[in-house]
């Protein structure tokens, strides 16, 4: 084609458009053609597979037995998620003090909750009573004692997977709280300063909006993988969605189907939980245009791994 | 000790065992324009920096508007002021910065309004209409709802302008305030201070702008490794420095 006229637009040259065919991809079209047949035979396999007894994941789904676990699970979450984030700013901001002796117990509370396993704190917890026999209000070191419990009796399965489950979240939400306050320009801090803000101020107007920026990603992550660690609690008679699963399956021997029931409910709520982190992240990121679109969002969060337990 | 707007004595400043700053003496009368002048790694911003503590000096005194800076004497012992205090001071004491430092995550006109209803305790409505007026005053009340990410270096140096402005202070730091910026967008700013010093705020601004510090500074303080090495009006010293180490700056930078 000989070379257009340079004054002429796409307007008056439509042939100017860009509509070419592409040279084949055989790779592509049989990648893509193995990968729909695998999906189609996996799918086809579990349809019809009468071993998987669909009818009992339906019959279970919304048994109130399971309903309850879930709520436990949700209770656990949250509460763990909650005094894991109060711990983590404050063993951050430790982190960050430049009194010595803070360092220190900050360091070693990350270094000791963030070196051993979950599963292994879980259980330490629980049998908490095999050192403190009781537990009691008073002067320390021998002194008066205002009042005393049996440590059995308030270290329930479930207190106890409140204490594992948020010290440790308390020592990795230390590190995202400190990178988001690091991420902040230390010009806006200076900024503020000038203005004659206090220390609070600084803090609250100026840095901490900023750092959450960098902050809320990845306690959302945690949170959804909190999601998932609650049924570590299991071990523990934490009477999560997983304990009462299993005490259910040994029951009926319906294992499967059992977990596939108790599976459905931690995609949904993961997958609500992602939502929810959209949105979050959208308020956060005011000011900066930058955006994860919803569905990718949705995905990512489910196949994002724990570094832990 | 009155009189002087800002007074600097013997300032010296070290980080680990470099001597920035070796005794820096600076007054500057209310309603002056101090131009600071020298090359990179002279000690000038610096210098600028301890006027409002944000830098911690190791020896010298520095007053603002009657006040000594960061500290306070008592029976000849000298204490370091209280948070309260301090912020007191720093609030009289605007700061432009190189790099803007805008609050981000704030539109135009909120970081306008922050110091005067945080450090100020001024109501929205009130904080509202001072930061409209002085948006409009530096000429960015149209942009007033957008972040800074959304506007141009100078406009963000404008707005940050405004910013300190609402402080109401007494005197007015510049560090810098056109080296981060496209060259079109330098005389915007450049403008915006005329105008302010033409209103009479005390400024001592730190800058390679030769053109603005004839033609707007009272006074010329050039300072090299950590020293004044001259000073005198702005015609005197750009016309015909008295020292080499002047000139040899001046005939690169003119």
């Amino acid at each position: 084609m000989a070379q257009p006229d340079i004054a002429s637009t796409v307007e008056d040259r439509p042939d100017l458009t860009i509509d070419a065919t592409h040279p084949p991809r055989p790779g592509r079209w049989i990648g893509a053609g193995l990968t729909a047949f695998a999906l189609f035979w996996l799918g086809w396999t579990i349809a019809v597979n009468p071993n998987l007894h669909w009818d009992v994941v339906v019959d279970y789904q919304f048994y109130p037995v399971i309903l309850e676990g879930l709520w436990v699970t949700i209770q656990l979450t949250v509460i763990s998620m909650v005094v894991g984030v109060a711990l983590g700013i404050t063993a951050a901001l430790m982190q960050l003090s430049e009194s010595r002796v803070m360092r220190f117990a900050a360091a070693a509370y990350l270094w000791f909750f963030r070196g051993t396993p979950l599963l292994v704190q879980l259980i330490f917890w629980f049998n908490i009573a095999l050192i403190f026999t009781e537990l009691s209000i008073g002067v320390p070191f021998g002194g008066p004692k205002l009042a005393t419990w049996e440590t059995n009796a308030i270290v329930t399965g479930f207190v106890a997977a409140l204490l594992g489950l948020s010290i440790n979240e308390g020592a990795y939400m230390s590190e995202i709280v400190r990178a988001g306050l690091q991420s902040v320009d230390p010009g806006q801090r200076e900024a503020a300063q000038s203005l004659g803000m206090s220390r609070v101020q600084v803090m609250r107007r100026v840095v901490l909006p900023q750092a959450m920026r960098v902050i809320i990603p990845p306690t959302g992550n945690q949170f959804i993988s909190m999601l998932k660690t609650t049924s570590l609690v299991s071990v523990i008679a934490g009477a999560d969605l997983l304990t009462v699963t299993q005490r259910l399956y040994l029951e009926n021997f319906e294992v499967i189907a059992l977990l596939i029931v108790a599976s459905i409910w931690y995609l949904v709520m993961t997958t609500l939980a992602s939502i929810g982190q959209h949105f979050v992240e959208k308020h956060y990121g005011r000011g900066y245009g930058t955006s994860v679109p919803l569905r990718s969002r949705i995905t990512r969060n489910l196949t994002i791994d724990r570094r832990k337990s | 000790m009155t009189s002087s707007m800002v007074r600097a004595l013997g300032v010296r400043k070290s980080f680990g065992d470099l001597e920035v700053l070796r005794g820096i003496d600076l007054d500057v009368a209310p309603g002056q324009v101090v131009c600071v002048v020298g090359p990179s790694g002279s000690g000038k911003s610096t210098f600028l920096r301890c006027l409002n503590h944000l830098e911690t000096l190791q020896a010298g005194r520095i007053w603002v508007d009657g006040d000594l800076v960061g500290y306070e004497e008592r029976n000849g012992q000298l204490h370091v002021l209280p948070e309260k205090r301090l912020r007191a001071q720093r609030a009289k004491i605007g700061m432009v910065f190189q790099r803007f430092h805008l609050f981000p995550h704030k539109t135009a006109l909120d970081n306008v309004m922050e110091g005067p209803s945080a450090v100020r305790g001024m109501s929205g409505a009130d904080a509202r209409e001072l930061a409209g007026d002085l948006l409009d005053r530096v000429g960015m009340s149209d942009r007033s709802h957008h972040y800074p990410a959304q506007l141009s270096g100078g406009q963000q140096q404008r707005v940050a302008i405004a910013r300190a402005l609402a402080m109401s202070p007494k005197v007015m730091l510049f560090d810098e305030p056109t080296s981060a910026l496209d060259p079109e967008l330098v005389g915007e700013v450049l403008g915006v201070m005329k105008d302010l010093a033409a209103d009479g705020m005390t400024m001592v601004v730190v800058t390679h702008e030769m053109g603005f510090a004839r033609e707007v500074g009272h006074d010329f303080v050039f300072m090299d490794d950590g020293v004044v090495v001259e000073r005198g009006t702005p015609a005197d010293v750009l016309g015909a420095p008295q020292h080499e180490r002047t000139a040899a700056f001046l005939s690169k930078v003119l």
